[in-house]
């Protein structure tokens, strides 16, 4: 079967181009970046020319950019690694109620140990309050952690100015990028971020491999004990082929990168009108944010999440949800909650996230699928319509 | 994730619909939860003739339902409130650990329906068997 993947927020599927680079790397040139011979060296310049790729994409220095091995230890190294210096025990963390949970259970866990934390609101469209934010940053703070773009809904922060108000502050700013990394281009040298995330499975690259900008200066405590790699900030053994993988996915796409974002919205805004216009009570979640041009949460009233992504499923379609009964709690999506959606409306919401590999005739597909599918669902569901007992 | 069976049952599920002045009916879970489910009995000497069912929720729900009502459909109400979640499990060749939740629905939707049914008849309710709780949802 040939699938129709809207679930690039989940994972994109590997480009051919980025293959090709990381090939190498996986073949002849195998060597340990740290080897003093021939095959040593090779891996250690291509390891050099990634890091200074991706530095240059965010006009920074090359020694102002770590390798990790996803965005979620790149999250947990910002948030502990500021945290458990010497000088920044027990105090506060600042985050929001939307962040990743590579974020949200990390600043949880430093809440059991003692930090006091606070977990700023969002609006109806899933953008955090910088009065809120102002008031929070009266108590001494070590860290504002607040994402650039949400995962679920795709609300984009005002990181400029929360860099800048944090900046004012000496509060070290650190932004879970990993969903608007070379989307959204980011220039260090005129934003006071102090460290940032990146994962390069969301933009086409390979799985497990992620990056950090850490702002030179910026002090973290160190977490894993090895080697002397990285900077003496993060051992073990450079993911060469990841990497090279990483760098080139990076430049691909942030080069791109406006036609993209506006090829991806022209689509995106399609199947939003369409759904919006063919099935009545329906609503976009984070409709008037400024929002992540591939990324649409729409919630169909009466109907369950999961139940609209199986008979998606049946025809090809991969799309995703914050569906409830997956976890223990039986609560639905922390994001849709925090942006005030009643819990049986956020039980119905599915996330259709585009990416580069798809096309007009397949979003036009979906439009033609979703009315009956959602009204085959409808008449199965035993609430939006008074019941003749 | 799901079996085979689960998937079949959410693709084709069985007796869904309504029943016109049903001899039982019983709606149980809570739409905040992601899960409900409503159930319509005929029943003709101490037989469920006829079954139908709703349900707002995820596969497992869908499927669960389904399932049931293909159990006892034909059977006696004393047959039909001995089926269990295990056995409706076990016939969609179980469900993934995080599901299991969810199939609680299908028992406590028969017993509903049942206690409506007992109730309304002026007849004896079986022991345990308690009147669906109205659903609501508290924030
Ligand atoms: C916003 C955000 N942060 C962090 C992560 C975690 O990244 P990774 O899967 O590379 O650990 C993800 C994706 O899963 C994400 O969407
Ligand atoms: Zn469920």
């Amino acid at each position: 079967m040939d699938f129709i993947y809207l679930d690039n927020n989940a994972t994109t599927p590997l480009n051919p181009v980025v293959l090709e680079s990381m090939l190498p790397f996986l073949k002849e040139d195998y060597g340990n970046a740290s080897s003093v011979h021939e095959l040593g060296r090779r891996a250690r310049t291509a390891l050099e020319k990634s890091r200074g790729q991706i530095a240059d994409l965010f006009n920074a220095k090359p020694e102002e950019i770590i390798f990790t091995s996803c965005g979620t230890e790149s999250d947990n190294y910002a948030i502990l690694g500021t945290a458990y210096l010497p000088e920044n025990r027990h105090k506060q963390i600042i985050t929001s109620k939307i962040e990743h949970h590579a974020v949200l259970h990390t600043v949880e866990f430093l809440e059991k140990q003692g930090y006091p934390a606070v977990y700023l609101d969002v609006d109806e469209n899933g953008i955090i309050k910088l009065d809120q934010l102002e008031k929070a940053l009266e108590k001494e703070t070590s860290l504002v952690s607040i994402m650039y773009a949400n995962n679920e809904v795709g609300s984009l922060q005002p990181i400029e100015q929360i860099a800048k108000m944090c900046n004012e502050k000496g509060v070290k700013f650190h932004t879970d990028a990993v969903q608007a990394f070379a989307k959204h281009p980011v220039d260090m040298s005129k934003i006071p971020i102090d460290m940032l995330s990146l994962s390069a499975h969301k933009i086409y690259g390979p799985k497990g491999v992620g990056a950090m900008y850490i702002r030179k200066g910026v002090k973290l405590f160190r977490l894993m004990h090895g080697g002397h790699h990285e900077k003496n900030k993060r051992p073990g053994t450079e993911n060469v082929a990841g990497i090279v993988g990483l760098a080139t996915a990076a430049r691909r796409l942030q080069n791109n990168h406006e036609e993209e974002n506006k090829r991806l919205s022209l689509l995106r805004d399609k199947l939003q009108t369409a759904l919006l216009n063919n099935i009545p009570d329906c609503y976009v979640n984070g409709m008037n944010a400024a929002r992540l041009a591939n990324t649409l949460n729409i919630r169909f009233d009466y109907v369950e999440g999961e139940s609209i992504l199986l008979h998606l499923d049946m025809e090809g379609i991969c799309a995703s949800s914050g569906s409830a009964c997956t976890s223990d709690t039986l609560e639905p999506s922390h994001v849709l909650l925090a942006m005030c959606v009643p819990k049986e409306r956020a039980h119905g919401s599915i996330r259709f996230s585009l990416g580069e590999t798809n096309t007009e005739e397949q979003i036009d597909k979906v439009i033609d699928l979703m009315p009956t599918l959602i009204k085959k669902l409808r008449s199965m569901s035993p609430l939006g319509h008074k019941s003749n007992k | 994730m799901y079996s085979e069976k689960v998937m079949d049952h959410v693709r084709n599920p069985r007796n869904v619909g309504e029943i016109k002045d049903p001899d039982g009916y019983g709606m149980v879970g809570n739409p905040c939860c992601g899960d409900v489910m409503e159930m319509f009995l005929k029943i003709e000497n101490n037989i469920i003739v006829d079954i139908k069912f709703r349900t707002f929720g995820c596969g497992a729900a869908i499927a669960t339902s389904s399932m049931v009502t293909e159990m006892i459909k034909g059977k006696t109400l004393e047959e039909a409130l001995n089926v269990t979640n295990k056995q409706v499990t076990k016939a969609l060749d179980g469900l993934p650990e995080q599901k299991m939740h969810c199939s609680v629905l299908a028992e406590q939707g028969i017993r509903a329906a049942l206690y409506d049914y007992y109730s309304k008849h002026n007849l004896p309710v079986p022991e345990g068997l308690k009147q669906s709780k109205t659903v609501k949802c508290a924030d």
